[in-house]
């Protein structure tokens, strides 16, 4: 069965090109332009892997994260953090959010491509 | 106000810094960038100027302090410290002043010819007096200074 | 499967546009005096967004001035700095900076460089101006402890409707940091890490929970703090499951080897995931070599590779210098972070960690066959210089009216591209010495029993480390005599009791010369010592053997790899310096009675029977030692053009590989010391120069022991 990816990041084209790149690897990706609209997102449809930027208008990345784990549906699904440094703090605050892990902004898609394989198959 | 919206001026912008009592500007474009005082390595038997070397990014960089070199006034060193990192014809070198002011532009009508007396530097290594509203800024040709036999920064071809 | 990012550029060009079209419009309305939070957030924002989107499609350019934009309003969103209309000045003045970049990208309009320096520069300058240091915050930004008087706060409650827990912990998460343990009966038990008081936490549950049916209690348990310890920390189970204190005991050497592989592959996980990752699970990856860093990465993977050049040649490839240079520096700094992280194991417990240390070990291995893997790619055969001589040495030998055959062996010998320029000069010299003074005339060959065509023969061949380059004449050889008489009359300190090789060494004097007669070719008695000089300079040293009558050989050894070394570092007082492995014999902690001062002119030392001069580093570079006797500190014998002194030292911190870096380049040469080189946390450290010093040294113990 074809894996769901939720994408939230601000940026458009930082959006497009995760999204581009994930369905050109098979993925069905759906995309949300900030924390609240991932969060709004979410809450209609399971997705199997959420990747979130963190810095973005109305919700920011960790609070919607936070925001995630509070719902029952979303207690099992994997969060990763798309983040532009990779620092105690940040990994700190992820976790205790509850993200499952990070993934260092700039990436590559091949890079992308290969941690979501790694996560979701 | 300093603002300007065209971009045509060449070699007019300076960085202004302070030492001791006087300001100083020097030539924009001899400067890599600007940086706080780090643990520096001492080299041996060098002048008390020369505090030493860093390691900027992997290029080994002497640190000179400037306010020992022309007697300024009490060199402290702590987390407000500015070191200016210059880029001298290809050779990298820090100068280690009180405090770095901002990036000024002057136009020809105020830039004055230096006088002869009266400064701390060296006439040679001055390119004239910059006035800005109320400010006088010293006009260092710091490729001048720092190039030359006085500061023995760069060894002289010897045989 | 490539993806091209240049169809993302026109969205991601329309994007910072609006971006810089809305950082304007807010800086423009931005009240000074109480700068609206949310607004100094979007700022952020946008510069932030700006950066990243560059970064990910490769305009660099935009980067610079975003970077310093990032800093400053960072600092200035979180309290630290004031917002001062000299600030909203620059950041608009970098507005439009960028928003020319960015039509030079667009439209190709010319982009004014001086500008761009100019505004980074003001920036910069911001930055230290009011006194903040972020050029710290940077740097410490890997490091933050868990805040001093953090309590963990557990908290009960009721049972509730989700969306209610939902605004709840949404709420308490603001406070500090919130994890949700699994719930007891339908009541949900939230955790929250927080400088907060349980006043203030239970005031907030107040507002949507009867105070009566909650129970907030502190635990006294310790909080692991990110700064506590490299290893092993941060890594927990995912969140659904009760124990959320974690075992540091999770396999906590594999973590250092983790957060080492993270850091290079730009990911990670907090807790390895086990549903899809079945054949290659997240274990130590001990065969993969780390990546050097994500620059090198990046960079690689924009670079198309090279073609091969046009026809014949298919088995090699044109490579500019640049970038086998470039290689080369991040391999030096690859060896830098692995004698860093050598560091930081070396003090871990052998039995408790053994599969860290072995990853460490193999990566040590990796390193060293990388390195010389990619210093290989810089050698040459010695037969580039050797082939300009036949011709040379033909024609010097006809001026001259003598019969020379010349010969080299060994040249395929290798030496590193760098170092067979330099060599050329100094090899050209010594060979028209031989000719010139060694070889003899066809007549006075015969009368001396000898064959009228002199050799004269050039080879190449490594030894150990090193290449040695030997330019060997059957001539008369150096007269003994002469070189001593001559050292008298220039006033040289020389005894009759000199042994040969070092009389040889005198004629590396400067302004030394026999010559009789001064040609055109030599004797003018520039060019010994400045060959010596040289071949000093590139790490090297000159020996030479010579029996009257039969011939001289002059013997020049190179290091093969002028960037990386073997190093022991010592320290005097508090700095600390590096030795160069390969002068260094043995070290030791002398007996009071095996130094001996010769009156007022310096000390020796008896080490084995021989007696060795004391050079005590201190005294050579200043410093104040924390011995002041050989006896209390440590001493390292070393051994140099076949002459040996011993070092006095305050002690020995320890030996590691380092790259050597150059200090002229930025400053100038300093006497003593050879180079420089960074050490495993960033630090620089000076390399002494250890033929020198052993040199005036000598002259020093000669004198002393030899003059009346």
């Amino acid at each position: 069965m074809t894996k769901t990816v939720l994408a939230v990041d601000d940026s458009a084209s930082l959006r497009q090109m995760v999204a581009f790149s994930l369905r050109a690897a098979g993925y069905l990706v759906t995309e949300a332009v900030d924390g609240q609209d991932g969060l709004e997102k979410a809450r209609t449809q399971i997705f199997d892997l959420v990747l979130t930027d963190q810095n973005m208008p109305r919700l920011d990345g960790l609070a919607l994260i936070r925001a995630l784990r509070a719902l029952s549906t979303y207690q099992k699904v994997p969060i990763l953090m798309l983040t532009t440094e990779s620092s105690d703090e940040m990994k700190l605050k992820g976790k205790a959010a509850g993200a499952n892990g990070w993934l260092v902004k700039p990436f590559d898609p091949q890079r992308l491509i290969e941690v979501v394989k790694k996560v979701i198959g | 106000m300093n603002n300007t919206k065209k971009f045509d001026n060449s070699g007019n912008e300076f960085l202004a810094f302070t030492l001791g009592r006087e300001e100083y500007g020097i030539d924009i474009l001899k400067v890599q960038e600007i940086r706080g005082y780090e643990q520096v390595t001492r080299i041996a038997n060098a002048p008390d100027f020369v505090k030493g070397v860093v390691n900027l990014r992997g290029i080994i960089v002497p640190i000179v302090d400037m306010r020992i070199k022309f007697d300024l006034g009490e060199p402290t060193y702590d987390q407000f410290t500015v070191v200016i990192i210059l880029n001298i014809g290809g050779r990298i070198m820090g100068m280690v002043v009180d405090s770095v002011s901002d990036v000024i532009t002057l136009n020809a009508e105020q830039i004055k010819p230096a006088p002869e007396m009266g400064t701390t530097f060296n006439t040679d290594y001055l390119t004239g007096l910059g006035t800005l509203d109320e400010r006088m800024l010293i006009l260092i040709d710091i490729d001048k200074l720092m190039s030359s036999a006085e500061m023995g920064l760069i060894e002289a071809i010897a045989a | 499967m490539t993806i091209d990012m240049r169809q993302f550029f026109q969205v991601f060009f329309d994007e910072t546009e609006e971006l810089l079209a809305e950082m304007e419009k807010l800086l423009l309305s931005i009240n000074l005096a109480a700068p609206d939070e949310e607004e100094l957030n979007a700022i952020f924002r946008a510069a932030h967004s700006i950066k990243g989107g560059a970064g990910t499609f490769g305009i660099t350019d935009l980067t610079d001035i975003t970077h310093e934009l990032e800093t400053l309003l960072d600092l200035i969103r979180k309290g630290e700095m004031g917002l001062t209309a000299k600030h909203v000045d620059a950041f608009l003045e970098a507005k439009d900076i960028l928003k020319m970049q960015l039509d030079g990208h667009r439209l190709h309009t010319p982009v004014n460089q001086e500008t761009v320096t100019a505004c980074r520069c003001r920036l910069q300058a911001l930055a230290h101006f009011a006194g903040a240091q972020p050029s710290q915050r940077i740097a410490n930004q890997s490091t933050s402890s868990s805040p001093a008087g953090t309590r963990r706060l557990t908290i009960a409650l009721p049972s509730m409707p989700p969306s209610e827990l939902e605004s709840l912990s949404l709420e308490l998460a603001t406070l500090g940091m919130l994890t949700r343990s699994s719930q007891l009966d339908g009541k949900p038990v939230l955790t929250l890490d927080t400088t907060s008081t349980i006043d203030d936490v239970a005031a907030i549950c107040m507002f949507l929970v009867d105070p009566k049916e909650m129970l907030i209690t502190e635990d006294n348990q310790h909080i692991p703090g990110a700064a506590e310890t490299d290893a092993g920390f941060g890594f927990f189970e995912p969140m659904n499951v009760d124990q959320l204190a974690g075992s540091p005991l999770l396999a906590a050497h594999e973590l250092a080897t983790e957060k080492a592989r993270e850091q290079a592959q730009g990911y990670g996980f907090f807790a390895p995931f086990t549903t899809f990752v079945a054949p290659e699970a997240p274990a130590v990856i001990h065969h993969d070599a780390p990546e050097v860093a994500a620059d090198m990465r990046s960079a690689a993977n924009r670079r198309e590779p090279e073609r091969a050049t046009a026809s014949s040649e298919s088995t090699s490839i044109r490579v500019s210098i640049e970038k086998v240079d470039q290689l080369i520096n991040l391999v030096g700094e690859l060896v830098i972070t692995q004698a860093m992280l050598e560091q930081r194991t070396d003090k871990l417990d052998p039995m408790l960690h053994e599969r860290l240390l072995n990853s460490v070990t193999q990566l040590t291995r990796n390193t060293r066959d990388l390195q010389e893997a990619v210093m290989s790619i810089r050698m040459m055969p010695m037969d580039y210089v050797f082939s300009r001589f036949p011709r040379m040495v033909r024609d010097l030998a006809g001026k001259l009216g003598k019969k020379v055959e010349f010969v080299t062996i060994g040249a395929a010998t290798e030496l590193d591209k760098g170092l067979i320029e330099r060599i050329i000069d100094p090899l050209t010299h010594l060979v028209r010495n031989s000719i010139d003074h060694g070889i003899e005339l066809p007549a006075q060959r015969a009368a001396a029993g000898k064959n009228e065509t002199g050799r004269l023969s050039l080879s190449a061949s490594h030894q150990g480390g090193n290449i040695v380059i030997e330019v060997t004449d059957d001539g008369g050889g150096l007269s003994r005599e002469r070189i001593l008489g001559k050292a008298v009359e220039s006033g040289l300190p020389v005894s009759d009791a000199m042994p040969d090789a070092e009389v040889w060494q005198l004629i590396f004097a400067p302004g030394f010369t026999t010559a009789e007669e001064v040609t055109d070719i030599s004797g003018r008695g520039v060019g010994m010592d400045v060959v010596k000089r040289n071949i000093g300079s590139l790490g090297g040293s000159v020996d030479i053997r010579s029996a009257a009558g039969f011939g001289t050989t002059i013997s020049i050894s190179l290091p093969l790899t002028l960037a990386i070394l073997d190093g022991m570092s010592v320290r005097v007082g508090e700095e600390i310096y590096i030795l160069p492995l390969g002068y260094v014999i043995e070290s030791l902690q002398p007996e009071v009675i095996d130094v001996k001062g010769i009156s007022g002119q310096g000390r020796v030392i008896k080490v084995r029977g021989e007696y060795l001069p004391l050079i005590a580093l201190h005294e050579i570079f200043g410093i104040t030692p924390q011995h002041q006797n050989p006896s209390d500190g440590i001493v390292v014998i070393l051994e140099s053009d076949g002459r040996k002194a011993a070092l006095f030292v305050d002690d020995l911190v320890g030996q590691q590989q380092v790259v050597v870096k150059n200090l002229e380049s930025n400053y100038r040469k300093v006497a003593g010391i050879s180079g420089a080189t960074i050490l495993g946390d960033g630090g620089v450290s000076l390399i002494v120069d250890v033929s020198t010093l052993i040199r005036s040294s000598q002259r020093l113990a000669d004198e002393t022991l030899f003059s009346s």
